[in-house]
C-alpha cells in the first residue's frame, strides 16, 4: 500500500504516543527504581502534545476526511472520543503515582502500558474499516490485561487477569468471526462499502443476522454489557485501583466509539436486526448490573457493577439510532469519564498503610473528620445516581430525550426506574459517611496527582450539570450526522 | 417599600434576586467559623430575603392571571432549556410562605442544633433557595431541577441532625422521593417530546390527545402524590418528620409537602384537563381515604410530633381533595388550606420542638403541666390547635369551609363524611392539647414522675417563652389571624388566576357558569 505525507500527518496523535512508549520503554533504563514516577510524568507530556496535536488537525484540510484508503478517518467523531480517553489516560496516571508506591509496584512498565493501551484506544475512536476496528481493540485490550495482573503477589489481581485475557480471547475471537461473515457477505470490511451492499438488500438475512449476533456478542464483551459480563467484576476488584479506573472509563469510551460508528455506519441498513439484540443487552445490564450492585461490600466490585449499568444506559441511546441518540451516547462517556475517576481518586486517597479503602463499611463516618473528602464523594455518588444538579443528570436526560423522541417510552421507563435502583446503593455510601460514627481513625493518602484529578472531576461534574450546553453542542456538532 | 422596589436589580430581576441571596448566604457561611456568627448570619440573610419578598406581594398586579415578574434568558440552548421565571397569583403565595418560613427556621434551630452549625445553616438556605426555586420556574427542566435540589440538603438535615432512627427514615425518605420523581422525568421529556418545548405556558396552551393525557397524567402524579403525600404513598412522611430536626419538619411540612400539590396545579390540572376530570372522582377518593385514616392514627398516637405528622396526611387529604373538585371554591380553598397548613403546623412543629428541648421527651404521657408552668406556651400551643381543627376566626377554618362548599357542589350530602374528618380533627387536637397542658391535674402527671421524668415539678422549672421564640410564634399567630379574619387579602390575590386554571381545566363555558353561580 502506498501512502503520502497526508496520511502521516492525519496519525500525527498516533504517532506520538506509540512513539512515546517506545521511546520510553528505552529511557526506563535509565531512571532508578525509586524514581519510576519520571516516566508517568513524561507520559503525561506526551499525552499532552497528542492532544495538542489532535487540536492541530482540526484546523487543517485532514478533517473531516479518511485516510490509509479509507480506514481510518479524520473527524469531530473521532476527535471527541480522543479527548475522552486522553484525559482518561492522563487523570489516571495522575491517580497512580502515589498508589503504586504504596503497593510497591513502582515500575516504568506501568505507566509505558499504558500509553501503548492509549494508543490503541486512539486507533479504535478512527477506525473507518473492520480490520482496522480489530487492531484497535487488541492494541488498547493487549496492555490492559497485564496491567489488571500487575500486582503479581496479589491473587485477586491474578485471578482477574486470567479470567479477562481467556474471555478476552474468547470474544475477540467472536468478533473475527461476525467480520469474516461480513466481510464473505459484502466483499468488504470498509464500513462505507459494507453498508452500501447491505442497503442493496442482496444479502443473505440468515448469514447476516448470526454476523451481527457475533458482532453484538464481541462489543458487549468489552463494555461489559450482560451477559458477556462475567469478566468485570473480578477484573475490576483484581486490578490495582488506578487501573480499575481506567478501564472503567478508557477502554469502554473507545468501545463505545467503535460501537457507534459500526452499528450505525457500517450495519445502518442492519437497524432493525441490531437494535432488538442491543436494546436486549442494555435491558439486561441495567437490571443485572443494578440489582446485583446492591447486594456488593466491596466498594470496586460494586463500582464494576454499577459501571455495566451505565454501559446499559449508553446503550440506550444507540439503540435510539438518531443523531441525537449518538450524541448522548457521547456526552454520557465524556460525563461518565469524569464522575467514575472522581469516585476512584477518593477510593485511592483511602489506601493508605493497613487501610484498604476497598470495603464498603470502611467509609463509615468519613464525614465526622475529612468534610471536604466526603462532600466531594456526595457529589460524585449523586452524580452517578443522577440527581441533579450534576452532569449524571444531564447525562441521563439527554438519552431519556433521545429514546422518548424516537418513541421508545417503554424503554426509557424502565430505565429509569433502574435509576431509582441505582440511587440506593450510591446513597447507601453517602449515608454510611455522613450518619454513622467512624470506626477508626483515617489515614489518607495526600498526594498532589490525587488533589488535581479530585479538583477537575469536581469542577467538571458540577460545571457540565449546571451548564452542560457547551459539550452537548459539542456533541451534537461531532455526531455521526452532522 | 416603594423606594425599595426602585432599585434597577431587584425591579427587573426580584425573583432572581430572592433566589440567591439564600444561596450566596449558603456559599459565604462556608467561610465563618464561630458559631455564633454563623447564627446571626443566617437570620440576617433570610430576614433579607423575607424583606424582598414582601414587594413581590405588595406590588403584585392583582388584576391579571398573567406571568409576573418574569426574567427569561437562554441557559442550555442545544435542549432548548431556559431559565425562565415567573409567578403568577397561585406561585407568588407560596414564595411568600417559603421566605417566611426560611427566618422562623433559623430561629426554631437556634439552640436545638449545637453540633455542626455551619452545616445546618447552609443546608437550611440551600433548601430555601431550592423551594424558591421550584415555586418560580416556569421552565419544566428548571423546575426539575429545582425539585431535586431541594432532597440533597433535605436529606442532610435529616441525617445528620434527625433523631435516632434517622437512618432508616432518610433512606425511605430518599427512595419514595427519588422513586417518585424519576417518573417525572420521563413524564417531562414525553412533554417535550408531544408539545416541542420545555416553556410552562406554551406547554399548557398545548392541547393533548386523551391517551396523553393519561399517560402523562399518570407519570406526573406518582411524583406530585408522594410529595404531597397521599394516600397508599404517605407512610415515608411520619418517620421522616419524627426524625427530623425541629426546623427540618416546619421546612417539611410548611413547603415540600406544598411543592406536591402546586404540581398538581401547575402540571396536571391546567395540561391535562381531561384525564384530570378522568381521575378526578379516584383522587377524591383517595383524599377521603387520607382524611379519615390519617385521623385516625393521628388520634392514636402518644408522640407528639408523630400525631402532628399524621395530622399532616389528613389536612393534605383535605388539600388534594379541594383542588381536584375542580370548581373555584374548592381550589381556592385547597391553595388557602396550603397555605394554612404551611403556617398551622410549621406552628405545631416548632411548639413540639420547643417542648422537646426542654424535656428532651416527646411522649405526650410526660406531659400534663403545661398550663400551669409554662403559660405563654400553652397559650400558643392553644391558638396553633384550634387553627388546626378549623375552628371559626383561625385560618383553619377558611380553607375547610371553602372546601366543604365546594364539596357540597359536586357531592350534595355525601360531603357528611367530611364532616366526620373535621371532627375528628377536633378530637385529637383537642385531645392532645389536653394531655399537654392539663393532664396532670386530672391526675396523668403522676405517671411523669413514677417514670422518674417529672418534669415541671418545683425541682426541675421549665422555662417558658424566650424573647426569640415569642418572635418566632408571633409570626406565625399574625397569620393565623389574618387569614382567619380577613381571607380576601390572600384570596384577591390568586381570584384571577384561579379563574384561568379553571378556564384550562373546565373550559371556557363551564368555568363562567361555575363563577356565575356565586
Amino acid at each position: 500500500m502506498i501512502f503520502g505525507i497526508k496520511d502521516v500527518i492525519a496519525v500525527l496523535p498516533e504517532i506520538t504516543v506509540a512513539g512515546a512508549a517506545s521511546c520510553l520503554l528505552l529511557v526506563d533504563f535509565l531512571i532508578p527504581r525509586e524514581r519510576k514516577s519520571a516516566v508517568g510524568v513524561l507520559a503525561i507530556i506526551f499525552v499532552i502534545f497528542a492532544a495538542i496535536f489532535s487540536i492541530f488537525l482540526m484546523g487543517t484540510d485532514v478533517m473531516g476526511t479518511t485516510v490509509f484508503a479509507g480506514m481510518f478517518a479524520v473527524d469531530g467523531f473521532s476527535t471527541f472520543f480522543k479527548y475522552v480517553v486522553y484525559a482518561a489516560a492522563v487523570l489516571s496516571i495522575m491517580l497512580s503515582f502515589h498508589y503504586v508506591k504504596e503497593e510497591g509496584i513502582n515500575a516504568g512498565e506501568y505507566y509505558i502500558l499504558m500509553l501503548f493501551s492509549l494508543s490503541g484506544m486512539m486507533v479504535m475512536a478512527s477506525a473507518k474499516d473492520l480490520l482496522t476496528v480489530y487492531v484497535g481493540l487488541e492494541l488498547m485490550s493487549l496492555p490492559v490485561y497485564v496491567l489488571v495482573g500487575f500486582m503479581q503477589g496479589d491473587v485477586r489481581s491474578n485471578e482477574g487477569a486470567m479470567k479477562y485475557v481467556i474471555l478476552g480471547a474468547f470474544s475477540s475471537a467472536i468478533l473475527l468471526y461476525g467480520i469474516s461473515l461480513i466481510y464473505g457477505l459484502t466483499g468488504s470490511t470498509g464500513l462505507h462499502a459494507v453498508a452500501a451492499v447491505l442497503s442493496s438488500g442482496s444479502v443473505n438475512q440468515g448469514a447476516l443476522n448470526v454476523a451481527v449476533i457475533m458482532m453484538v456478542a464481541g462489543f458487549a464483551f468489552k463494555i461489559a454489557g450482560v451477559p458477556f459480563h462475567m469478566w468485570a467484576p473480578d477484573a475490576y476488584e483484581g486490578a490495582p485501583t488506578p487501573i480499575t479506573a481506567f478501564m472503567s472509563v478508557g477502554p469502554k469510551a473507545a468501545a463505545f466509539a467503535v460501537i457507534l460508528r459500526v452499528f450505525m455506519e457500517g450495519l445502518g441498513p442492519a437497524y432493525g436486526k441490531w437494535q432488538i439484540m442491543l436494546a436486549a443487552v442494555a435491558v439486561a445490564s441495567l437490571a443485572y448490573g443494578n440489582l446485583t450492585a446492591i447486594a456488593q461490600r466491596n466498594i470496586k466490585r460494586m463500582l464494576a457493577y454499577s459501571s455495566i449499568g451505565h454501559a446499559g444506559y449508553a446503550l440506550l441511546g444507540l439503540v435510539a439510532g438518531t443523531s441525537e441518540g449518538v450524541s448522548s451516547v457521547m456526552y454520557y462517556m465524556a460525563v461518565y469519564a469524569l464522575m467514575n475517576l472522581g469516585v476512584f481518586a477518593v477510593i485511592i486517597m483511602m489506601r493508605k498503610g493497613g487501610q484498604r479503602g476497598t470495603e464498603i463499611d470502611e467509609y463509615a463516618g468519613l464525614a465526622k473528620s475529612h468534610k471536604g473528602l466526603a462532600l466531594v464523594m456526595l457529589i460524585f455518588l449523586f452524580a452517578l445516581a443522577g440527581v441533579p444538579p450534576t452532569a449524571g443528570f444531564v447525562a441521563k436526560f439527554y438519552v431519556f430525550m433521545a429514546l422518548i423522541h424516537k418513541g421508545m417510552v417503554g424503554l426509557a421507563l424502565f430505565a429509569v426506574l433502574m435509576s431509582a435502583v441505582a440511587a440506593y446503593f450510591y446513597i447507601r455510601i453517602v449515608m454510611l459517611m455522613y450518619m454513622r460514627e467512624p470506626v477508626k481513625e483515617f489515614e489518607l493518602a495526600h498526594s498532589r496527582g490525587i488533589y488535581y484529578v479530585l479538583a477537575i472531576a469536581t469542577a467538571g461534574t458540577v460545571i457540565l450539570g449546571v451548564y452542560p450546553g457547551f459539550l452537548i453542542e459539542l456533541a451534537q456538532k461531532a455526531s455521526l450526522f452532522p | 417599600m416603594q423606594a425599595f422596589s426602585d432599585i434597577p436589580v431587584l425591579k427587573d430581576h426580584l425573583l432572581t434576586v430572592i433566589i440567591l441571596v439564600p444561596l450566596v448566604g449558603a456559599f459565604c457561611t462556608f467561610f465563618l467559623r464561630s458559631d455564633r456568627v454563623v447564627r446571626w448570619f443566617a437570620l440576617a440573610v433570610s430576614v433579607v430575603d423575607f424583606i424582598l419578598a414582601v414587594p413581590l406581594v405588595l406590588n403584585f398586579d392583582r388584576t391579571t392571571h398573567g406571568m409576573q415578574f418574569v426574567e427569561r434568558h437562554g441557559w442550555i440552548p442545544s435542549l432548548n432549556v431556559q431559565y425562565y421565571l415567573g409567578v403568577d397569583g397561585i406561585s407568588v403565595l407560596f414564595v411568600f410562605l417559603t421566605a417566611l418560613l426560611g427566618w422562623i427556621c433559623v430561629l426554631a434551630s437556634w439552640n436545638a442544633i449545637d453540633k455542626k452549625v455551619r452545616d445546618f445553616m447552609m443546608s437550611l438556605q440551600i433548601m430555601q433557595a431550592a423551594m424558591l426555586g421550584v415555586f418560580s420556574a416556569l421552565d419544566v427542566v428548571l423546575f426539575y431541577l429545582c425539585w431535586e435540589a431541594m432532597f440533597i440538603p433535605m436529606y442532610l438535615l435529616i441525617g445528620r441532625w434527625g433523631g435516632a432512627n434517622r437512618i432508616y427514615a432518610t433512606l425511605k425518605f430518599f427512595l419514595y422521593t427519588f422513586f417518585g420523581s424519576v417518573f417525572m422525568l420521563v413524564g417531562i421529556v414525553a412533554l417535550y417530546n408531544a408539545g416541542g418545548t420545555f416553556d410552562l405556558q406554551e406547554l399548557m396552551k398545548h392541547g393533548y390527545t386523551f391517551d396523553f393525557q393519561v399517560f402523562a397524567f399518570a407519570l406526573f402524579f406518582i411524583a406530585f402524590s408522594i410529595k404531597v403525600p397521599m394516600f397508599p404513598f404517605h407512610t415515608w412522611l411520619p418517620a421522616a418528620h419524627v426524625e427530623a430536626p425541629t426546623a427540618g419538619s416546619i421546612i417539611l411540612a410548611g413547603v415540600l409537602l406544598k411543592t406536591g400539590a402546586y404540581g398538581f396545579m401547575r402540571f396536571l390540572l391546567p395540561m391535562f384537563p381531561d384525564a384530570s376530570q378522568f381521575f378526578s372522582t379516584p383522587v377524591i377518593v383517595l383524599s377521603f381515604i387520607a382524611i379519615i385514616y390519617g385521623a385516625f392514627l393521628a388520634l392514636s398516637q402518644d408522640d407528639m410530633k408523630k400525631l402532628v405528622a399524621y395530622s399532616s396526611v389528613s389536612h393534605m387529604g383535605f388539600v388534594t381533595l379541594g383542588l381536584f373538585l375542580l370548581n373555584k371554591n374548592g381550589i381556592e380553598g385547597g391553595i388557602i388550606q396550603m397555605f394554612n397548613h404551611g403556617i398551622t403546623t410549621g406552628a405545631l412543629f416548632l411548639c413540639v420542638g420547643m417542648i422537646y428541648e426542654r424535656t428532651h421527651t416527646r411522649d405526650l404521657k410526660d406531659y400534663g403541666w403545661a398550663a400551669k408552668k409554662v403559660p405563654y406556651y400553652a397559650v400558643s400551643l392553644l391558638i396553633f390547635s384550634l387553627a388546626s381543627m378549623g375552628f371559626p376566626g383561625t385560618n383553619g377554618f377558611v380553607g375547610e369551609i371553602l372546601i366543604l362548599i365546594g364539596a357540597y357542589e359536586n357531592y350534595k350530602l355525601n360531603v357528611l363524611v367530611l364532616i366526620a374528618g373535621i371532627m375528628l380533627g377536633a378530637a385529637y387536637m383537642l385531645w392532645m392539647y389536653h394531655r399537654v397542658s392539663f393532664g396532670a391535674a386530672e391526675g396523668h402527671g403522676a405517671h411523669g414522675d413514677d417514670e422518674g421524668h417529672g418534669h415541671g415539678d418545683e425541682e426541675h422549672p421549665v422555662r417558658d417563652l424566650s424573647p426569640r421564640e415569642v418572635v418566632a410564634i408571633a409570626a406565625f399567630v399574625v397569620f393565623v389571624f389574618w387569614v382567619g379574619f380577613h381571607p380576601m387579602s390572600f384570596l384577591d390575590i390568586m381570584h384571577e388566576s384561579v379563574g384561568q386554571l379553571l378556564t384550562q381545566v373546565n373550559g371556557p363555558a363551564a368555568a363562567i357558569s361555575s363563577i356565575a353561580g356565586h
